[in-house]
């Protein structure tokens, strides 16, 4: 269980910088999430944490130790890859053992860690097979079984998920989160899916061209959003947004709508976020709508309003049915909502 | 734990592509470049003899050393190469040879083309009944020594009253050529969306409508390297051409070789390199401008399938 | 554009014969030109034909008369030679030029230009160059020997038992290049990600290449295989060229010899069950190289 600092490090390739004097401490223990639209750098970053990339600028510590110039196989570190990178020719046994081996580790030791990793992933019965024999699930867990036998302090994890269909990605997510548990190691992991993210995460780590937008917990990261950018790219439906003003009492005023704030806030032009399950469809709300697209997921419905030319999503649960053009009546829930600045796109 | 001294460089690109790295001027980077050097000298050596022996006069050539430049330039070995040895019964030069060349090339790269884009067409895209066997057949043939195939057809072309002539050796190069033209045109329409075919058909197209309208428009890439591959293997046959073309019509190469294994007297050697560069300059010229294409052909023709 | 819906009568040719008329050329090809040949000469290696084609059956004759042939015994024995180290040679260089590219050198592109390009030359005028660079006194050795080996001489052209190694030389010079070519791009087609992992695991790089990389280019060595093979068995114009199959016949090789016999010493029999015997090693190749690729990509279900 080690721990993983970064310190004001920078990456550039091929003349662009990357990443720029970024700060973040992994505590020990802890499953951090880098999560990001593609080309925000989170891969980049893993990659340098790794060693497989060289950084500009800064230090990489791990343990305590200065691990920035250090060789990946130096580092005390696992690595599982998006498209697994099992040596197709050699044997699920082979995989696990190939790097044990080329280190130089006494027969025993190998035998010991790759029956103990077998035993927790329950791949016992897939030792003899060839990779080109195994279902992508399958591969997956071999691919974290070829980290685990390092018995490394660190585990990174590069998209381990992306390439299967839904239903085995939240198998494995699972699955992943019950490793995690059960092992107690540090995890560092990579993703641009918000559910991976939110559900697997003690913290996200939630980045965009090159820069960290916000560190938080899940709910931190979902609830009080550091800017516009966290709060549009966690949650789907997307948090609706609604360009307006605060006035000197608190209210926010838009076209449409108009809504009494609860917290202190500067007044000016601002941009209110609110998520679809905190507009609530009532008979006697304050603001009135109109249906234009009803979404049936199963169980909750997603209701596109239109309010006064402004275009918001509300979830519902319960069976009652909408139809589109039907006019009805909502209200927004303040306690749950948050303010961007205008220009900036900060929290306020 | 390792210590280096260097400060890291801009290493590799992306994550999608990590080669092991390497630090600039380690004793390793620098054995390959001496092996890659040393490689590349070994590989132009003879082009750069050729070039040089044919450049010399004879006195030079017996004198000197074989790697040494010219003393004293001269284009005459060049001018007597194209004009005035002596290629079995007239002493022309080996133009001849040149025109015979190019008159057997166009019409066996052009017919070949032509008839293996059809095959690849009928093949990728109508899949007949057992057409995949004949085409394996058709491929299993490429591999067949030519020795085996050379006195029937001989005797067949005889018996047409062609043996000897121009179309003679260029049904020969259209028999040999089509396997790999055929396996060219194939893959390429095999990687062609399968849904434009359907399309087509929907718009009321027949077979050969789809072909000139759909197919052919978009095959410009591969038509090119098939060219460049059939221009060059044409080029450069000595056993068909010899064999087939008749007297009237011997191609360059077959020429070339008469002009240097059948000298009597003296040997003109830098006439003799004069004329083999001659006789290389086209395919090498092709190559040397259309490289990419090139390598493109060999990939796609040599992996078979 | 609405049409009548109306019972339409079918066209002059159906759609569905057109694609059998258009493949005609190709089954004519392969059923005359190729089958047909085939068939001819095997059964005329079992005649007595010698100027012309004979119809008088005599067994297997030819065969016997051809082992006994002590031309086609050294033409066998030097293909055999011959084919082992120019397939070796070829692997091997051509598998190192492609390592040593994929090593982010610069000048990349200029390197394969210079080590592909030889195969864009005839195997005549690569036979004539390399004949001209291997002649003793004025070739090559002259060159050694004035830089200081006086006495250096360089004679394996008209050496009997090395002019078959010249052969080797020239068409090995040729053809490393295309292996190259092939084998880089096998060497690209290689998940990125391997390496990552390899160096994760510490792995140093030629045990990588050795231990990984090379059991996952088995595709495409076996290609290439079969590509030299091939042209082994083809050998010809460049014998031609370097040694006319001399000294003497010392660097014979079975197509020449067939070809000789064809047509300067019109022993028609006897050169068709050469040319059958030739067929031998091809088919060999060829059987467990289709069978393979047929049982492959029948697991992975293409059409």
């Amino acid at each position: 269980m080690s721990n993983v600092h970064l310190r004001k490090l920078s990456i550039t390739l091929g003349g662009k910088p990357i990443i720029r004097e970024l700060d973040l401490n992994v505590e020990p223990g802890e499953f951090l999430v880098l999560l990001g639209p593609s080309g925000c750098g989170k891969s980049t970053l893993l990659h340098s944490i790794a060693g497989l990339i060289d950084a500009s600028a800064g230090s990489i510590e791990i343990d305590g130790q200065d691990m920035t110039l250090a060789d990946p196989s130096e580092r005390g570190i696992g690595m599982v890859f998006q498209s697994y990178a099992l040596y197709p020719t050699m044997t699920v046994k082979d995989n696990m053992s190939f790097g044990l081996k080329m280190a130089g580790t006494p027969k025993a030791e190998i035998a010991r860690r790759v029956g103990r990793a077998a035993e927790m992933l329950q791949l016992d019965a897939l030792l003899s097979r060839k990779p080109a024999q195994l279902s992508g699930g399958q591969r997956q867990r071999v691919a974290i079984g070829r980290a685990l036998v390092r018995e490394a302090g660190v585990f990174l994890f590069d998209e381990p998920l992306s390439n299967l269909d839904a239903k085995l990605r939240a198998e494995l997510r699972r699955e992943l989160k019950l490793l995690h548990a059960r092992l107690g190691s540090t995890m560092i992991y990579v993703t641009h899916d918000q559910v991976e993210a939110m559900t697997l995460a003690t913290r996200i780590v939630v980045m965009e061209k090159g820069a960290v937008q916000q560190i938080g917990t899940p709910a931190d990261v979902y609830e009080r959003p550091a800017n516009r950018f966290v709060a549009g790219f966690l949650g789907a439906p997307a948090m609706n947004f609604i360009d307006g003003e605060i006035d000197l009492h608190q209210r926010f005023s838009a076209r449409g709508l108009a809504l009494a704030l609860r917290q202190p806030v500067p007044a000016g032009a601002a941009t209110l976020g609110v998520r679809p399950e905190h507009v609530r469809i009532e008979a006697d709300g304050p603001l009135a709508g109109a249906v234009t697209l009803v979404e049936p997921m199963g169980n909750h419905q997603v209701l596109w309003l239109d309010c006064g030319g402004q275009v918001l999503s509300a979830i519902v649960h319960g069976p009652d049915v909408y139809t589109a053009g039907q006019a009805l009546r909502f209200g927004i829930d303040a306690a749950r909502v948050s303010l961007f600045d205008a220009a900036s796109g900060g929290r306020l | 734990m390792m210590a280096q001294t260097t400060l890291a460089t801009p290493a590799v690109q992306a994550p999608a592509v990590a080669r092991p790295r390497r630090r600039r001027f380690t004793p390793a980077r620098i054995g390959i470049y001496v092996f890659l050097f040393g490689a590349a000298l070994f590989f132009l050596l003879p082009l750069y003899v050729m070039a040089v022996t044919s450049l010399k006069g004879m006195d030079e050539i017996r004198a000197g050393s074989i790697l040494a430049l010219p003393g004293a330039w001269t284009v005459e070995p060049w001018r007597q190469a194209w004009s005035e040895v002596c290629t079995g019964a007239s002493c022309e030069g080996i133009r001849g040879g040149f025109w015979n060349s190019v008159r057997i090339t166009l019409p066996s790269t052009i017919l070949p083309i032509l008839i293996g884009a059809v095959n690849g067409y009928a093949l990728s895209f109508w899949r007949p009944r057992g057409a995949n066997i004949l085409f394996g057949v058709l491929l299993g043939g490429a591999f067949i020594p030519v020795q085996v195939m050379i006195y029937p057809l001989v005797r067949l072309l005889a018996g047409a009253g062609i043996f000897g002539s121009l179309p003679a050796i260029v049904l020969v190069h259209l028999v040999f050529g089509m396997p790999v033209m055929t396996l060219l045109f194939r893959n390429y329409y095999a990687s062609l969306p399968q849904e434009l075919f359907h399309a087509a058909r929907i718009d009321g197209g027949g077979f050969w409508r789809i072909f000139l309208h759909v197919v052919l428009p978009l095959s410009t890439p591969i038509i090119v390297v098939a060219a460049i591959m059939q221009v060059t293997g044409v080029w450069n046959d000595y056993i068909l051409g010899l064999v087939f073309a008749g007297r009237d019509n011997l191609p360059m190469t077959v020429q070339l070789n008469n002009v240097i294994n059948t000298t009597t007297g003296t040997r003109l050697y830098n006439v003799n390199m004069a004329a083999t560069i001659l006789t290389a300059l086209v395919p090498l010229a092709l190559y040397f401008f259309s490289g990419r294409w090139f390598v493109r052909g060999i990939a796609a023709g040599a992996v078979k399938g | 554009m609405s049409r009548p819906i109306r019972a339409v009568r079918v066209r002059s040719l159906t759609p569905a014969v057109k694609p059998y008329l258009a493949l005609l050329p190709m089954a004519l090809t392969v059923i005359v030109a190729y089958l047909g040949t085939m068939a001819w000469t095997l059964r005329t290696s079992f005649t007595a034909s010698r100027t012309f084609a004979s119809d008088k059956f005599i067994g297997l004759a030819q065969y016997e008369r051809l082992f006994d042939n002590e031309r086609w015994m050294l033409s066998l024995h030097n293909l055999a030679l011959y084919g082992v180290l120019f397939i070796l040679a070829c692997l091997v260089i051509g598998f190192l030029l492609a390592v040593f590219i994929d090593q982010n050198v610069s000048g990349e592109g200029v390197l394969r230009t210079v080590f592909l390009y030889p195969y864009a030359m005839s195997f005549v005028a690569t036979g004539l160059v390399w004949q001209w660079l291997l002649t003793p006194g004025t070739g090559i050795d002259g060159t050694i020997a004035a830089l200081g080996f006086p006495g250096f001489v360089f004679d394996w052209i008209v050496d009997q038992d090395m002019a078959i190694y010249t052969i080797v030389i020239a068409t090995v010079w040729q053809s490393a290049g295309l292996v190259m070519a092939l084998m880089l791009a096998g060497l690209r087609g290689i998940d990125a990600d391997i390496w990552k992992a390899a160096r994760l695991d510490g792995i140093p790089v030629w045990r990588v290449y050795l231990s990984i990389i090379l059991p996952m280019l088995w595709p495409t060595i076996a290609t290439v295989f079969l590509l030299l093979a091939t042209s082994v068995v083809k050998l010809f114009d460049a014998v031609v060229a370097m040694t006319q199959g001399g000294p003497g016949t010392a660097s014979e090789v079975p197509a020449k010899f067939i070809m000789d016999h064809l047509f300067l010493r019109s022993n028609i029999g006897l050169a068709s069950a050469g040319a059958i015997m030739l067929l031998v090693p091809v088919v060999a190749l060829l059987a467990p190289y289709a069978y393979a690729r047929s049982r492959r990509s029948r697991a992975r279900g293409h059409a």
